[in-house]
C-alpha cells in the first residue's frame, strides 16, 4: 500500500486518462469493448434498468392489493404481474447485477491483473444479456406468462398464456450467467499478481469465486429444465404429464435443484461486498480471513444439496424431506460465521458512519432475520404452515432485497468514487438508506406476520381480515419505493457534477484502491507485488509498499 | 402466555394437539431468535460507539481469532439448529403417520373448487365436515394441476398432485368453522379457491352422514336403471339447477347477469354470440351441449379456453336439465347483445 | 528472436504474462466449460434414470424395438472419430499442419456417417410411430411410460446430434486454419481445445448408448 496514495492530503487528482475516454470514446468503442471495466459498468446500467422495471411491477402489485378485492386491474393481468416481477427481479437483476456488474470492474483489479482471462466470452457474456433480456422482454409485451416465476407443471405447460419467449430468455440469460463464472474463476487461478497466494486474495474475490462456481455449475440444468417445459408448453412431449406417464414432481427437483443454489448465487456476491465494506469503514482487518473465506465455499458445496426443502409438502417421502432439512441447517451454519466475523471485525476498529456503512447496518440487521426465518422454515413442520404463505415471501425478500440489494447500494456508494472518480453527497446518501431501510422494514415485517395468519402468496383477492396488514405493506413499499427514487437521482446528479474524489478518500488499504480512479484502462501500469492481505490497517508505518506508486497519467 | 405470544404472531387460533405443537417450536426459535438478534445489535451498536472513527489515519490493532472463536461461532448456532430439527422433523413426519382407523375423506382440487368425498358417499363441495375429536385422514389428489389443501387452524397443508394421492391427517379439538386456502398457484381463480372446514360434535357429525347416506340411498333405490337417474319434464329445471350447482357450474357462470370467468347464464339462450374466430352463433341446445361436452370448440371471444369438458361427468337426461335450467334463466327485458368481456370478483368471504 | 517463438509471441493476449498462463487459462476455461456441458446432459440422464427405475419393464421393452446395430455401428463410427481427431492433435504438435487438417477432416467425414445413421434411425422412428408425447401411435409397446422413453430418446440423442454439429463446425474451422499454417509446436492450443470438445462429445455417446440400446 504506497503511502502516497494512502494519506493523500492534497486535493483530490482526477486521472484524466482513464477507461471511460480510452481507447475512444463513442458508441462504436463502447459496443465493442474488450475492457472488463467498461463490461461491468454496462451490466450495472443494464441491471439497475431491469430493476426499476421489476420494481415498478412490484408497485402495482403492492397498489392492487391495498383492497380485497380488485383495486386497479383483474385478476388475469395480477398473475402476469407477479410472475415478471419475479423473473425480472431474479434473471435480469438478482443473479447478473453484484457479479457482472462489480464482479466484472473489480476482480481483475482486485487480483493485480490487467482485465479477465477471456475479455471477448465477457463482451459475449453482455450480449447475451441482451439478448435474453430482449426476448424475454417480448414475451412480456406479448402476453406475459401468469405461472409465477417457478413454471410449475402442469400449469405452466397447459396455460393459455405466452411462456414460451419468456423461458426463451431465461434460458439464454443462463448462458450469460455460466461465461461470466467460468471467466471469473479461470482469471482468479490464472491472473493473480506475483506474490498474491491463496491466502491473500480479497474476501470479494472469494466470494465471487465461489458465486462462479454455482453458477457454471448449476445454471446447465436450469437451462434444460426451462426448455423441457417450453417443449412440452409447445408440443406436448408429456415428460411432466400425469396422463403420459410423466411426474409433475419432477420438474420442481430440478428447477429447485438449480433455484435453491441460485439464491446463493445471489447472496454470496452481496457478502463479497460486505466483506469490503466492512473493513474499510472500520478500518479493521477481518476477523476470521480463513473463516470468511472458506465458509463462502461451504455455502456453495452445501447449497446443491438443499433443494428439497422447496418440497416438504408436495408429497415427498419423510427421510428425504429429513435430509433436506437437516443440511439446510448447515448451509445456514456458514451464514452465522459471517455475522460473527463481520460483527467481531468491528472490534477495537476505527468506525466511520458513512452511507456504505449503513446500508451494512441495514444488511446485518434483515441477513439475521431473514437467515434465522430461513432456519425456521427448514424444521420442516414449521414450513407446512408457511409454505406458500406470505410468511415464505417475506422470508426471502429480507434476504434478496433486505441483504443483496443493501449490498448492491453499499457497493455502489462504496465504489462509485472508484469508478466515476466523483464523489456522491455523503448527506444524501445516508437520507436515502434511512428511507430504503424504513421503508423495507413496514414493507415485508407484515408479510411475515400475513403468512402467520395464513395468507398464501399470489392471491389477487384475499379474505378481509388481511386487510390491515396488506395495506401496512403497500405503505411500507412506498416508502422504500422514494427511497430508492432519491439514491437514482443523487448518483444521477453526482455522476456529472460530483466532487472529484481522488484515487482513495475512504483511505481503504483494498487493492483496489491503489489505481487511481477513474482507473487507466491497463488498470496498472506494472503489475502490483502483492505482500501481504489486503485490508491491513495496524501500521501505518512499518506498512510494506505494494509497489510503486502509479502515477494518475501515462507515458506510453 | 401462548395466548399472548399466538396473538402477537398473527397466528390463527390452533385447532389442534399438531397445531399447539407446531407453535411451542414456533415460539421456542423466535425467542431465541430475538435474543441472538439483540445480542448482535447490541454488540455491534456498542462497537459503533465505543470504535468510532477518531481520525482518519486511525491506527488499529491486527485482531486474529483463535480456535475458541470460531468453535463458538459455528457451536452454539449449530446446537441450536440441531435441537429444533430434533423437536420439529418428529412432528413432520408424524402427520405423514395417520393412526389406523382415521376417518377417510378423499380430497379433490380441481380448478377452482374442492370436492370432498367419504367413502360409501356423501359428496360436497367446497365445504369439509369432520367430527371433532376423532382423527381424519384425507387422501388429496388433482384433476388437473397441482393445488394445495391448507388449513391454517390445523397448520396443515399437502399439495393435490394430478395423477396420484398424497396423505395428511388431522384430530380437530373442537366444533366451528375454519378456513381452508388452495396454497399453489393454479390460474385465474386460485384466490377464490376457498373452502370451509366444519368441525362438528363427534355424535352430530354421525347423525348428518347417516342421513346423507339414507338421501343417497333412496335415490339409488329409486333410480330404475344402471346410474341413469329418472327425471320427469316438470322437474327438469329443478333437477338442472341441482345438477349445475353439484358439479361446479356455478363458480364460473353466474344466473344474476353478473361478469364472471365463463358467460352469465342469464339470456343466454338464444343470445348471439361472437366466438373467438369472429363468426356469430345462435346459443341453441345444440351450442349449450357442445360447450359442455367440447368446450374449446367454440369458445365465446373473450373468455380464456379454461372450462373442463364434462364428457363422461354428466349423463345425456343431466345435460339436457342444465339446458333446461339455463332456457329458464330469462329476464323480462330480453337482451341480443353479445356477452361482455370476463371480468372477475372476488367472492367476499369475513 | 526465431520466427517460430516469435509467432508464438504473437498470439499471447497483452493480460497474460506469457504464453504459459494463457495456455493453462485456456485448458481451465475448456474444462469448466465441458463441465457444464456434461451437467446439460445430467438433467436428461437425471430423467431417464428416474423414469426408467418408475417403468423399467416398459423402458426395456421399449428399448429392444430399436435398431441396436445403428446404435453399435454409431458408437464404432464416434470412437474412431475420436481416434482421428487425436492423431490429428498430435501432428499439430509437430507443426505438421495439414496433416492436421487431414485427420480432423476425417472426423468430420465420420461425423457425417454418424448423422447419417441418426436420419436413417428417425426416420424408422417416424414411420413405426414411435414419437414423443402426443404424437406417439407405436402399437407394439404400450402402456404407461411408453411414449417418455421416446420422449427421452428424442431429447437426449437430439441434444447429443446438436453437440455432434457443434463439434463438426469447431473442427472445420480449427481444420482450415492448422490447413493454413496458423498453429505451430510453439502453439496449437485451439487445435487441443477442438480435441477436448469432440473427446467430451464422444464420451456423452458411450453413456447414451448402453442406456438407450442396451438395457
Amino acid at each position: 500500500m504506497s503511502p502516497s496514495l494512502a494519506s493523500d492530503p492534497t486535493v483530490p487528482a482526477y486521472n484524466a486518462r482513464n477507461y471511460l475516454n480510452e481507447p475512444a470514446t463513442g458508441l462504436k468503442s463502447w459496443a465493442f469493448t474488450l475492457d472488463h471495466k467498461r463490461i461491468g459498468v454496462m451490466f450495472l446500467v443494464a441491471t439497475t434498468v431491469a430493476f426499476a422495471l421489476g420494481g415498478l411491477f412490484a408497485l402495482l402489485i403492492r397498489l392492487e392489493l391495498l383492497t380485497p378485492g380488485p383495486t386497479i386491474m383483474d385478476a388475469m393481468t395480477y398473475n402476469r404481474l407477479f410472475t415478471l416481477h419475479g423473473v425480472v427481479m431474479i434473471f435480469l437483476f438478482m443473479i447478473p447485477a453484484i457479479p457482472s456488474g462489480f464482479g466484472n470492474f473489480l476482480l481483475p483489479i482486485m487480483l493485480g491483473a490487467k482485465d479477465v482471462a477471456f475479455p471477448r466470452l465477457n463482451l459475449l457474456s453482455f450480449y447475451l444479456y441482451l439478448l435474453g433480456a430482449a426476448v424475454a422482454l417480448y414475451g412480456m409485451v406479448h402476453g406475459g406468462a401468469d405461472t409465477g416465476w417457478t413454471f410449475y407443471t402442469p400449469y405452466s405447460t397447459t396455460t393459455q398464456t405466452n411462456v414460451v419467449p419468456i423461458l426463451l430468455g431465461a434460458f439464454i440469460l443462463g448462458f450469460s450467467s455460466v461465461l461470466t463464472g467460468l471467466n471469473f474463476i479461470v482469471t482468479t487461478h490464472t491472473l493473480r499478481a506475483p506474490g498474491m497466494t491463496w491466502d491473500r486474495i480479497p474476501l470479494f474475490v472469494w466470494s465471487i469465486y465461489a458465486t462462479s462456481i454455482i453458477q457454471i455449475l448449476a445454471t446447465p440444468v436450469l437451462g434444460m429444465t426451462l426448455l423441457l417445459v417450453a417443449l412440452e408448453h409447445a408440443f406436448a412431449w408429456g415428460i411432466f404429464d400425469p396422463a403420459r406417464g410423466g411426474d409433475p414432481v419432477l420438474f420442481q427437483h430440478f428447477f429447485w435443484f438449480y433455484s435453491h443454489p441460485a439464491v446463493y448465487i445471489m447472496i454470496l456476491p452481496a457478502m463479497a461486498v460486505i466483506s469490503e465494506v466492512v473493513c474499510a469503514f472500520s478500518r479493521k482487518n477481518i476477523f476470521g480471513y480463513k473463516a470468511v473465506a472458506y465458509s463462502s465455499l461451504g455455502i456453495a458445496f452445501v447449497g446443491f444439496f438443499t433443494w428439497g426443502h422447496h418440497l416438504f409438502t408436495s408429497g415427498q417421502s419423510a427421510f428425504d424431506s429429513g435430509i433436506f432439512a437437516v443440511l439446510s441447517m448447515f448451509v445456514a451454519i456458514f451464514t452465522a460465521i459471517k455475522v460473527f466475523n463481520w460483527t467481531a471485525t468491528l472490534y477495537r476498529g476505527s468506525i466511520a458512519f458513512r452511507t456504505p456503512f449503513a446500508y451494512f447496518v441495514g444488511f446485518l440487521f434483515f441477513l439475521v432475520f431473514g437467515g434465522m426465518t430461513g432456519v425456521a422454515l427448514a424444521t420442516a413442520s414449521l414450513d407446512i404452515h408457511w409454505q406458500d404463505t406470505y410468511f415464505v415471501v417475506a422470508h426471502f425478500h429480507f434476504i434478496m432485497v433486505g441483504s443483496t440489494v443493501m449490498a448492491f447500494l453499499a457497493a455502489l456508494h462504496y465504489w462509485f468514487p472508484k469508478i466515476t472518480g466523483r464523489t456522491y453527497p455523503e448527506g444524501w446518501g445516508l437520507v436515502g438508506a434511512v428511507l430504503v431501510i424504513l421503508g423495507f422494514n413496514f414493507t415485508f415485517i407484515p408479510q411475515f406476520l400475513l403468512g402467520n395468519s395464513g395468507m398464501p402468496r399470489r392471491y389477487f383477492s384475499y379474505p378481509e381480515r388481511f386487510w390491515a396488514l396488506n395495506v401496512a405493506s403497500t405503505a411500507g413499499a412506498s416508502v422504500l419505493a422514494f427511497g430508492l427514487v432519491t439514491v437514482l437521482v443523487y448518483v444521477l446528479v453526482s455522476l456529472r457534477w460530483g466532487p472529484i474524489a481522488g484515487s482513495n478518500p475512504w483511505r481503504s488499504r483494498g487493492f483496489e484502491w491503489d489505481t487511481p480512479s477513474p482507473p487507466p484502462v491497463e488498470n496498472f501500469d506494472t503489475p502490483p507485488i502483492i505482500t501481504h492481505q489486503p485490508h491491513l490497517y495496524h501500521d501505518v508505518a512499518q506498512d510494506p509498499a505494494q509497489s510503486p506508486a502509479p502515477e494518475p497519467s501515462h507515458a506510453r | 402466555m401462548n395466548e399472548l405470544i399466538r396473538g402477537l404472531l398473527f397466528l390463527p387460533e390452533q385447532l389442534s394437539e399438531h397445531a399447539r405443537a407446531v407453535d411451542q417450536l414456533h415460539f421456542f426459535i423466535i425467542t431465541t431468535t430475538m435474543v441472538a438478534a439483540a445480542g448482535v445489535f447490541a454488540t455491534a451498536i456498542y462497537f459503533f460507539v465505543r470504535y468510532r472513527r477518531r481520525s482518519e489515519t486511525d491506527v488499529t490493532p491486527h485482531v486474529t481469532p483463535t480456535a475458541i472463536h470460531e468453535v463458538l461461532f459455528i457451536g452454539v448456532p449449530l446446537f441450536f439448529f440441531l435441537l429444533w430439527f430434533a423437536i420439529g422433523f418428529p412432528l413432520y413426519v408424524n402427520l405423514q403417520s395417520p393412526p389406523p382407523g382415521a376417518m377417510d375423506v378423499y380430497v379433490q382440487g380441481k380448478k377452482w373448487m374442492w370436492k370432498f368425498a367419504y367413502p360409501g358417499g356423501p359428496n360436497s363441495l367446497d365445504v369439509l365436515r369432520v367430527p371433532a375429536g376423532r382423527p381424519v385422514r384425507l387422501l388429496i389428489t388433482s384433476r388437473d394441476v397441482i393445488h394445495s389443501f391448507f388449513a391454517p387452524a390445523l397448520r396443515l397443508k399437502q399439495d393435490a398432485l394430478p395423477g396420484r394421492y398424497t396423505q395428511t391427517w388431522f384430530t380437530a379439538d373442537r366444533p366451528g368453522t375454519y378456513e381452508i386456502f388452495c396454497a399453489e398457484f393454479c390460474g385465474i381463480g386460485h384466490s377464490a379457491m376457498l373452502g370451509r372446514l366444519v368441525v362438528m360434535p363427534a355424535d352430530e357429525f354421525d347423525a348428518w352422514l347417516a342421513e346423507q347416506r339414507r338421501g343417497l340411498a333412496q335415490a339409488q333405490d329409486a333410480a330404475p336403471g344402471p346410474g341413469e337417474a329418472v327425471l320427469s319434464a316438470s322437474n327438469l329445471v329443478a333437477e338442472g339447477q341441482r345438477v349445475a350447482a353439484a358439479q361446479g357450474c356455478l363458480k364460473c357462470h353466474s344466473v344474476d347477469g353478473s361478469r364472471h370467468i365463463g358467460p352469465t347464464w342469464v339470456d343466454l339462450y338464444l343470445r348471439r354470440e361472437k366466438l373467438k374466430g369472429g363468426e356469430i352463433v345462435v346459443v341453441d341446445e345444440a351450442y349449450l351441449t357442445k360447450s359442455m361436452m367440447d368446450p374449446g370448440a367454440q369458445l365465446v371471444d373473450g373468455y380464456q379456453n379454461v372450462m373442463p369438458t364434462f364428457q363422461g361427468k354428466l349423463s345425456p337426461p343431466e345435460a339436457a336439465a342444465i339446458v333446461e335450467y339455463i332456457k329458464s334463466l330469462k329476464t323480462p327485458a330480453v337482451r341480443s347483445g353479445p356477452s361482455e368481456g370476463p371480468a372477475y370478483e372476488s367472492i367476499p368471504r369475513k | 528472436m526465431p520466427a517460430e517463438s516469435a509467432a508464438a509471441m504473437s498470439h499471447v493476449a497483452h493480460h497474460f504474462e506469457n504464453a504459459e498462463k494463457q495456455r493453462t487459462a485456456a485448458r481451465l476455461g475448456m474444462w469448466l466449460f465441458l463441465a457444464t456441458e456434461v451437467l446439460l446432459f445430467t438433467a436428461l440422464f437425471a430423467a431417464y434414470g428416474v423414469y426408467r427405475y418408475l417403468y423399467t419393464s416398459t423402458f426395456s421393452e421399449a428399448s429392444r424395438h430399436i435398431e441396436t446395430w445403428i446404435g453399435l455401428t454409431n458408437t464404432v463410427v464416434l470412437v474412431t472419430s475420436s481416434f482421428t481427431v487425436a492423431i490429428g492433435l498430435h501432428f499439430a504438435t509437430r507443426g505438421k499442419g495439414r496433416l492436421t487438417a487431414l485427420f480432423f477432416g476425417l472426423s468430420v467425414l465420420l461425423a457425417l456417417v454418424f448423422l447419417g445413421f441418426k436420419a436413417v434411425e428417425y426416420t424408422h422412428h417416424f414411420q413405426e410411430g414411435q414419437l414423443p408425447g402426443r404424437f406417439y401411435t407405436y402399437p407394439e409397446v404400450q402402456g404407461a411410460g411408453a411414449s417418455l422413453f421416446f420422449t427421452l430418446y428424442f431429447l437426449i440423442t437430439g441434444l447429443h446430434g446438436i453437440h455432434v454439429v457443434i463439434g463438426m463446425t469447431i473442427l472445420t474451422v480449427v481444420g482450415v486454419l492448422a490447413f493454413l499454417g496458423k498453429y505451430s509446436p510453439a502453439y496449437h492450443t485451439p487445435v487441443e481445445l477442438a480435441g477436448l470438445y469432440w473427446h467430451l462429445v464422444d464420451l456423452i455417446w458411450i453413456f447414451v448408448f448402453p442406456l438407450i440400446y442396451l438395457i
